[in-house]
């Protein structure tokens, strides 16, 4: 395997980010100092029981919420607010707009920005819609959908706007394991064809060793950064034999016995 | 421990064709069909309570109380022929139609103010809650002397009516859209005017529409009040007035006609109007409740 050396500056980069939120009546640390570097073309997983801070920190990532502490920096650029640069995937099936078609669902990024005129908009927006295999859908709404071709539309609405990095939060948590086990091909798939960066949120280990390239571990209570490992998709064995999804729930659980989760796949 | 599961021997099957099966979707029968279409079933309503009216009144025979559904009519489409209810319907409508623009853009505006600050949403909050309940029609001696015998002072009362109504359900729309769709109207970079414009107007379509309806029918009521109250405005008058013109000269019929002008409207309007609206997005979209 030949390693590229790594360049001077990642493509994303979170240097000490410290995340607090206030709930009803309580601050909450959702993460603490965490640091990690993002290179293009990295399909970079999030890793961590709930409560560690993953979704939070994805979404100061899209610029939802600003750090207390540490930034956040695209291409060298701080990450004040939301913007078409980070195209994100949500978990909910309600992320598609309800009053537009499939088509134009994928379109309206482009259209809102500013950044294509009419028609090559709609030739882009077909591109990617055939990409996620909906082409035959191309003029449903959203509520005509199966959630697993709600998600696909997210997907591809993502991919046409072509941004910097994908920002996905547990975008097939709430499929059905089947549809979910297809999904991850499927993007990996996707992934093999435009080599798009990815920043991937997810609690399930298979799915992480699964889709991801570098996997970020985070403990909960608040998010703080365990390891950042290699995976090449294959859940392969270490030099002592030691599965990858096995060292990673080691590490996860190792400090208190937890009731064996149920597998996600 | 218990006995072992019995072993059970594996099968895989064959999948029927197509054309072995005996029903797979076949057309309804007429009278299915007949049924399944609800502007017929509405005909249906209509008609009987025509019916029921056309036998109580008969019976009743008073046509100073309470005269049949042929007299009605026969006083309508005179009416209608004349040219004289079309001409106060419309003197009506034409009101009607500016009041309720200003009001909704009105209404607009505050709620958009409410969404931008909190400031905002306090004032829309304590401005309904004050002036929602108020009868416009109780602002038309004030209106009266504000902007005189015209068309400003009844636009001004129909202002009032339509205008809370549509703000409190335009607000209630906004706040219930999902954060998640929030979140994606701020992904692409959409902002102010924009962002309320593509994302919170559509999303909140449902709740705007059933606003949209009522301040209609708040307007209606309180048009036909306000002409009949004080009369005519510019000469001709509307629908209130014709109503109370033909009671002072007895005529009851023609005041059942301009009633039932008013109803024949009210139907027009919700079932051609705001039910084309709704089938052409809530529907569409799969966002009705």
């Amino acid at each position: 395997m030949v390693m590229n050396p790594v360049p001077e500056q990642p493509l994303l980069a979170v240097r000490g980010v410290t995340l607090q939120y206030k709930t009803k009546d309580h601050l909450v640390t959702a993460t603490y100092r965490v640091d990690f570097d993002v290179q293009r073309s990295d399909r970079f997983i999030l890793l961590g029981p709930s409560g560690c801070g993953k979704s939070t920190l994805l979404k100061a990532v899209g610029g939802y919420m600003k750090p207390i502490e540490g930034e956040i920096r695209l291409k060298g650029e701080a990450v004040t607010r939301p913007g078409p640069d980070r195209m994100m995937v949500f978990q909910e099936f309600d992320q598609l707009l309800p009053w537009r078609t499939v088509k134009e669902n994928v379109m309206f990024p482009l259209r809102a920005t500013g950044r294509l005129p009419r028609k090559v908009a709609l030739e882009k927006a077909m591109e990617y819609i055939a990409k996620v295999n909906l082409t035959g859908f191309a003029d449903n709404y959203p509520h005509t959908l199966s959630g697993g071709m709600k998600q696909r539309v997210a997907i591809a609405r993502g991919m046409a706007m072509e941004p910097d990095i994908l920002l996905m939060d547990e975008p097939f948590a709430a499929l059905d394991a089947l549809t979910r086990r297809k999904m991850q091909d499927e993007l990996l798939q996707l992934w093999e064809g435009t080599k798009f960066t990815i920043l991937f949120v997810t609690h399930s280990i298979p799915e992480a060793v699964r889709i991801g390239n570098r996997i970020l571990l985070l403990s909960p209570h608040p998010g703080q950064v365990k390891a950042e490992l290699n995976s090449d998709g294959t859940d392969a064995e270490d030099a002592s034999g030691r599965r990858l999804s096995d060292r990673i729930h080691t590490m996860l659980f190792s400090e208190r016995e937890i009731e064996p989760e149920a597998a996600h796949v | 421990m218990s006995s072992p599961p019995l072993t059970r021997p594996e099968y895989v099957r064959e999948q029927v064709e197509e054309h072995d099966f005996g029903v797979v979707n076949k057309p309804l029968t007429a009278w299915e069909r007949i049924y399944g279409n609800a502007a017929l079933r509405k005909v249906c309503i209509l008609v009987i309570l025509a019916a029921i009216w056309q036998v109580y009144a008969t019976h009743l025979d008073n046509s100073l109380i309470f005269p049949t559904f042929t007299d009605t009519m026969k006083a309508f489409l005179g009416r209608m022929a004349s040219g004289e209810l079309v001409k106060k319907s419309w003197t009506s409508i034409k009101v009607l139609l500016q009041g309720y623009a200003l009001g909704m853009a009105l209404a607009l505006v505050i709620t958009m103010l409410a969404m931008a600050t909190r400031i905002g949403n306090d004032l829309l909050e304590t401005l309904t809650a004050m002036f929602n309940p108020l009868p416009a029609i109780a602002l038309l001696p004030v209106a009266l002397i504000w902007f005189g015998l015209g068309n400003g002072s009844i636009i001004f009362v129909l202002v009032h009516a339509v205008m809370w109504p549509i703000a409190l359900a335009t607000h209630s729309g906004f706040m219930g859209v999902s954060n998640t769709l929030r979140m994606v109207g701020r992904n692409y970079g959409l902002g102010g005017f924009a962002y309320v414009r593509r994302i919170l107007i559509p999303a909140a379509f449902p709740s705007i529409l059933s606003g949209l309806k009522i301040g209609w029918a708040f307007a209606w009521r309180t048009l036909i009040a306000a002409e009949l109250v004080f009369g005519t405005s510019s000469g001709s008058g509307g629908l209130g007035w014709f109503i109370y013109e033909n009671k002072n000269v007895l005529d009851i019929p023609a005041v059942f006609a301009g009633l039932f002008t008013v109803i024949f409207i009210g139907l027009l309007v919700e079932n051609l109007i705001f039910r084309t609206i709704e089938m052409r997005t809530v529907r569409r979209w799969g966002m009705h409740s």
